[in-house]
């Protein structure tokens, strides 16, 4: 009950107080599953530049990244947002993990030791988001707790959310699968790195953007 | 050896949520396998997620952790209202969480209705096997602190 008129006086607020860019869109989702692929996607569509660096080694992006005042025009219509990266979020960050990448210990630890701040700071910047668009690697199994997570805290907090079902181009990808274990979300499958189905994307962004 | 340890939700219900992880945590870096009645509430489990990453060292990696629940679908109104009344009472005791320190529990595979918790079995020599036993001695030193 306290949280419903907490979420209901913040919803008044917001209304009150924002402007059209000042629209915070977060990405959130484990590690590796295509987050800053999607960032660069994004802003390389409307701002012809990219957001960050990224590696097949998880935890590559370990400080929240923002993108200013990105517009986006669909059918007509138009949005400005920022788009704001986070770090992949983990229940364990393991250094030798990454020594499995041809790492020195040394530098793995240090990736360790910055990954776990990294994943305070995602949590931490939740309350912030108008919008988040869960990113879920379409060829692993969405039953993740770090998933159902991410997704129950958004709800909790009346965010709107899209799930956005990544790596499309991959031969295991199953997209219907994260429709079954999130029945009640927009789900959309997309390869960010290929740029296989932005339109869609966009389309579904639009729609869950408007219904907020 | 694997060690289980049931946590009923009336011993933490009292509790803050900060101490509600706090309990649990400590349990998990005893290099236990927590089974808890019922779940914590969103908030809770980010906070866990935080408080884990803010206890991470050279011993502890993180943990594993799985929640299951029956699904309220298909519920009818009287039901759901019925099941939220008791909710609000005596809080959300349906369900079971399942919290494993990184060292001990590989994986946990969850269906909607079933778990499948993969263990670490270290060879002997290994690496893992060195921080296993580290873990393992540094943890029953702990306990024989707070017996004196």
């Amino acid at each position: 009950m306290i949280r419903f008129i907490r979420n209901f006086i913040k919803r008044i607020l917001n209304d009150l107080f924002a402007t059209k860019g000042n629209l915070k869109i977060g990405l959130y989702g484990p590690p590796n599953s295509g987050k800053t692929t999607l960032a660069n996607r994004i802003s390389k569509d409307w701002l012809g530049e990219k957001m960050g660096a990224v590696s097949k080694i998880p935890h590559e992006t370990r400080e929240v990244q923002i993108k200013e005042k990105i517009v986006i025009q669909h059918k007509s219509k138009e949005l400005t947002f920022n788009l704001i990266d986070t770090p992949g979020i983990a229940t364990k960050i393991d250094y030798e993990d990454f020594m499995k990448y041809k790492i020195s210990a040394k530098a793995a630890k240090q990736r360790a030791k910055e990954a776990t701040r990294g994943v305070i700071e995602a949590i931490r910047w939740l309350d912030d988001m108008d919008c988040v668009l869960v990113v879920l690697d379409s060829t692993l199994n969405p039953f993740s707790q770090v998933n159902i997570t991410i997704i129950g805290n958004l709800a909790a907090r009346d965010i709107p959310v899209l799930i956005v079902g990544n790596k499309t181009d991959l031969r295991k990808a199953n997209v219907k699968k994260i429709e079954n274990a999130f029945p009640q979300y927009d789900v959309v499958g997309i390869s960010a790195e290929k740029g296989k189905n932005m339109e869609e994307f966009y389309e579904s962004l639009f729609r869950v953007i408007k219904g907020r | 050896m694997l060690t289980l340890q049931f946590v009923p939700y009336a011993e933490i219900e009292h509790l803050e949520s900060d101490a509600r992880i706090g309990r649990l945590l400590n349990i998990v870096k005893d290099n236990k396998i927590v089974l808890m009645q019922g779940r914590l509430q969103p908030e809770e489990e980010t906070l866990l997620i935080q408080h884990t990453m803010l206890s991470i060292d050279k011993k502890f990696s993180g943990i594993e952790i799985c929640t299951i629940f029956p699904e309220e679908r298909d519920l009818q109104f009287f039901n759901k209202m019925r099941k939220e009344m008791g909710k609000m009472l005596v809080g959300n005791r349906d369900g079971i969480t399942i919290i494993g320190p990184a060292s001990v529990v590989k994986e946990i595979k969850r269906d909607p209705k079933k778990m499948q918790l993969f263990t670490i079995t270290p060879r002997f020599g290994s690496r893992a096997s060195k921080r296993h036993a580290a873990r393992r001695s540094s943890s029953s030193s702990r306990k024989t602190k707070r017996r004196r």
